[in-house]
């Protein structure tokens, strides 16, 4: 018993280590920031926003950037491009981050029971694990929201949904390696049950793995929001998102190819901010993965 | 063995600078090596011995820093450009390494390996040189060279693969050959094989053979001179008939004492080992480097690091008290 | 060899059999079952059972599915209720448009991310590499398709040289084919040419500290011959299993690119199906999909024992 309270004082050590590699590099620090303001100007849209981002104007259909009342234009039916890409930040990120918090949720315990107590249930599982796997994932989300009908909830749930097969195999991959080592092996001969080995031993010493995952999954499932908007099985419009703004633009490209371009950008930028704090956090926890 | 050497290296040093400061892996190596001659470089791991024969060939690692005299026939070509360097390899000077297994790249096939050298350094075209390649599989002896040349490294066994180095090194006709443990990871009955193509070599085309071992008994079976390394210094130098019954160095007498020899009543002698390591020089030397394991030493052998000199007929040494008893074998 | 090649078809027929099931599954679980769909949402329960007889909706889903596997390992996939086409023969004409299509992108992703992991290769931490790497991971970051929508902009908008949309048949006129294909091409293969990028680059940064390559040194070869042919070579491999499992990628890519160039493949197939609530298409579509995955998967194993010379001799007996 004493030997986990110690290690987990040596976490919180290993944590500030952390934070501090994390903030070393520029370009994590560039993500962190990218990412914070993503989060701000979602959180914070309707204030900063100019115009009310279903409000249509006819009189000015098509208005070309930085040329007049709206910054950045507006699109076929009259919408501030501005004001709807601000609040499209908010569907991108509550997808992105949604997503993943439900397959995480939802695959961790399936992975640790899969990894930990292997025999039939393990087979089971990652036999299932192989078959959906080896559909793309667009598909099984096109297919998902042929089902569900598209909405913002159902792109969360097709996207977290996809996410789990991934969770499942690194988890269980992590599960596998930590139940050779030695404190499990202790652990076990103590007579410690099995329920309270995987939740209070075993998973905090697989939580870098999870986040390092989790990481590369938000950006993951921000542009897979974005897809799915943009194919037209995801948000819908009248509700802004950056996917179906774009998608809407197709038909326009000629007359206004601004329409194509911004919600693009910050598609981009979001993901490039978040693809930027992944590596960091990836190095700051394991330095040596370079 | 006589002549104007084929390689010449006069102060040969090698400094690494890594992340816990300088290591001087060769300090000081001179030597000279003549057509028909096979020189033995002898030492524990460690000493030096590879480092000494990579930079001969720049092939160094890039953290390395080499200064000296390395002489090709007269010709100085240490630092030299990389272009110059890469007609040398493999055309003059050739190497075989001690791992014939990883040493060959398992995705080609063996003769197209051999033939590669070929091609780059005489401008083959493919079908000569792939009959060359054949020849040299025959010139080492290995059974089948028709066949052999089409197969796959990992096909072959380490016996086999090492020949093939060899017919590689071969290939271009070169003055010298270095070659590095070739028969350490090979057992003793190829062994014997091995060193007899070396032995050819050296008998019909007269070339000059560096031999890095820290094996004796192959020492014993083929060389002509022979350099004992220790902590990247020269100790002693002796034609190998006088080093075996005379060492003069003390290093050079404890390293014969581990040689298994039959004593008088047929049975073997215990293997007498030295104790210690090889140590690791960060700067140059202010004591002999092999004082902390000598046997003999005496004070002043820890005050200065002797420089090597003349003694007896074609002979070095470096210690400030050279051991004269003479051993039978 | 035999032996694991069949182990590997078993279980690909097998993951293929469950594929089918699962997509036949969830083509019923739409809500009011596929009927309501097909009745155009008329809502009236005759025309409701018409329906279900004449589909066999009504039977028991077990004996509908293996009805319509048979049906299917026969080659017809029933006829689409939309077109009135039977969906074999409209697979049939889509396939060669999606493989062209992916095809000419794994040619793009190969053509730029080898070369450029080489040369990161070479020179590790180099502001090359650092270059190669920044490029790559923003590579990764832009979205398929906004990248497929800024080409347009360009090429076609902007400078009139390239078709927008719209596809050309290769037998037709292949000039103009390739000028359709080509910027969806490239959407496509950028993606993967971030990823082939990395791993060519950290397998030649292996395969350049490994004993064959001094060896190749050590024989005086030029260094492009050693990087470009030795450590290459063995790099390789690393790169096709990377390729292999970027497949699933590439399938969903393809969905994206052609809705947005507008070219008549499988993946344009797929979406449509979707909104139109064409069940027979869709269902087949999915199980071409699964089917071509999985032969694809097949494909990279064997690439990789005819890549790898070890790997092929089965019973090379050293000498």
């Amino acid at each position: 018993m004493t030997a986990v309270a110690t290690v987990l004082t040596g976490r919180a050590l290993a944590r500030r280590r952390m934070r501090r590699r994390l903030l070393a590099r520029p370009l994590s620090v560039i993500g962190l920031i990218g990412t914070l303001v993503a989060i701000a100007v979602a959180l914070f849209a309707p204030l900063i926003s100019p115009y009310d981002p279903a409000a249509t104007d006819f009189g000015s259909v098509l208005a070309a950037p930085f040329h007049g009342a709206h910054l950045l234009g507006t699109d076929q039916l009259g919408r501030d491009v501005l004001s709807r890409m601000f609040f499209g930040a908010r569907t991108s990120l509550i997808a992105g981050v949604l997503a993943t918090v439900l397959g995480t949720v939802v695959a961790v315990p399936i992975g640790l029971v899969a990894g930990y107590f292997r025999g039939w249930v393990d087979t089971v599982i990652s036999r299932l694990v192989d078959v959906v796997l080896a559909f793309p994932f667009l598909i099984i989300a096109v297919g998902m929201a042929a089902i569900l009908g598209p909405s913002l909830s159902n792109v969360v749930i097709a996207l977290g949904v996809g996410q789990i097969p991934v969770v499942i195999r690194v988890v269980r991959g992590e599960v596998l390696a930590q139940r050779e080592l030695e404190y499990v092996q202790a652990e076990t001969v103590n007579g410690t049950p099995s329920g309270v080995i995987l939740f209070r031993h075993i998973l905090p010493n697989i939580s870098n793995a999870i986040i390092v995952q989790a990481s590369v999954a938000v950006p993951t499932a921000i542009v897979g929001a974005a897809v799915l908007s943009f194919l037209g099985i995801g948000v819908q419009p009248p509700t802004a998102d950056w996917g179906n703004m774009l998608g809407d633009a197709q038909g326009y490209l000629a007359q206004a190819p601004w329409l194509g371009v911004f919600p693009g950008v910050a598609i981009f930028l979001t993901t490039l901010s978040f693809n930027l704090l992944g590596d960091g956090i990836r190095d700051a926890l394991d330095p040596r993965s370079r | 063995m006589n002549g104007r050497p084929v390689l010449g290296v006069t102060d040969l040093r090698v400094r690494f600078d890594t992340d816990d400061g300088p290591l001087l892996a060769v300090d000081g190596m001179s030597f000279d090596v003549h057509p028909g001659e096979v020189l033995a470089l002898v030492g524990e791991s460690g000493c030096g011995k590879s480092m000494t024969a990579l930079s001969v060939l720049g092939l160094q690692p890039p953290n390395a820093r080499v200064t000296g005299s390395i002489r090709l026939g007269g010709r100085e070509i240490l630092g030299l450009e990389s272009r110059a360097l890469r007609s040398i390899r493999g055309r003059e000077i050739a190497m075989v390494f001690q791992e014939p297994m990883s040493s060959l790249n398992p995705v080609f096939k063996v003769g197209r390996q051999i033939a590669e050298v070929l091609r780059k350094h005489e401008k083959m075209s493919a079908a000569a040189a792939r009959r060359r390649a054949v020849e040299l599989l025959e010139l080492v002896r290995v059974p089948t060279p028709e066949r052999v040349v089409d197969e796959y490294p990992h096909q072959l066994s380490g016996g086999m693969q090492q020949r093939v180095m060899i017919a590689m090194a071969v290939a271009c006709d070169p003055k010298l050959i270095i070659a590095d443990e070739p028969t350490t990871s090979l057992d003793v009955t190829i062994q014997a094989q091995v060193l007899e193509i070396f032995r050819r070599l050296r008998d019909r085309l007269d070339t000059a053979i560096i031999l890095i071992t820290h094996d004796l008994g192959v020492v014993a079976d083929i060389a002509d001179s022979v350099v004992v390394m220790y902590a990247g210094h020269k100790m002693e130098q002796a034609p190998v008939m006088e080093l075996f019954e005379r060492p003069r160095h003390p290093y050079t007498k404890g390293l014969l004492g581990t040689v298994p020899r039959a004593g008088l009543s047929g049975t073997r002698r215990e293997l007498v080992e030295i104790p210690g390591s090889v140590p690791l020089l960060r700067s140059a030397p202010t004591q002999c480097v092999f004082a902390d394991r000598c046997a003999y030493r005496q004070d002043d052998c820890r005050a200065e690091s002797p420089v090597i000199r003349e003694i007896g007929v074609a002979a070095q040494v470096a210690c400030l008290h050279p051991v004269e008893v003479v051993v039978r074998s | 060899m035999i032996g694991r090649v069949g182990v590997r078809i078993s279980t690909s027929l097998l993951t293929l059999f469950l594929a089918s099931i699962a997509v036949f599954l969830a083509v019923r679980a739409l809500p009011g079952g596929p009927a309501v769909a097909l009745s155009a949402e008329s809502g009236d329960p005759g025309v409701i059972a018409a329906i279900n007889r004449k589909y066999g909706f009504d039977q028991p889903v077990v004996v509908q599915f293996f009805r319509w596997l048979g049906l299917a390992l026969r080659g017809d996939l029933g006829t689409s209720p939309n077109s009135g086409l039977p969906v074999g023969d409209v697979l049939l004409d889509r396939i060669p448009i999606t493989l062209e299509l992916s095809v000419l992108a794994l040619l793009v992703a190969v053509v730029i991310g080898v070369p450029a992991g080489v040369l990161a290769a070479r020179r590790p931490a180099g502001t090359g590499d650092f270059l190669a790497s920044t490029v790559a991971l923003a590579g990764l970051s832009i979205p398929h398709f906004w990248f497929g929508i800024l080409l347009i902009l360009g090429f076609s908008v902007g400078l009139h040289v390239l078709p927008a949309a719209g596809f050309v048949p290769i037998l037709v006129n292949p000039l103009s084919n390739l000028e359709h294909l080509l910027m969806p091409a490239i959407v496509l293969g950028t993606g993967f040419a971030a990823i082939v990028m990395r791993q060519t680059r950290s397998a030649v940064i292996d395969a350049l500290t490994s004993d064959y390559v001094r060896t190749a040194r050590a024989k005086g070869l030029s260094e492009w011959v050693v990087v470009g042919s030795h450590a290459l070579r063995n790099s390789l491999i690393t790169v096709v299993t990377v390729l292999g499992l970027q497949l699933g990628a590439l399938i969903a890519g393809v969905v994206t690119v052609e809705q947005v160039f507008d070219i008549p493949g499988l993946g344009k197939l797929t979406l449509d199906a979707v909104f139109e609530r064409d069940y027979p298409t869709l269902q087949g579509v999915v199980l071409l999909t699964a089917a071509g995955y999985v032969i694809a998967n097949l494909l990279v194993d064997l690439s990789y024992t005819l890549l790898n010379p070890r790997v092929r001799v089965l019973a090379g007996v050293p000498r």
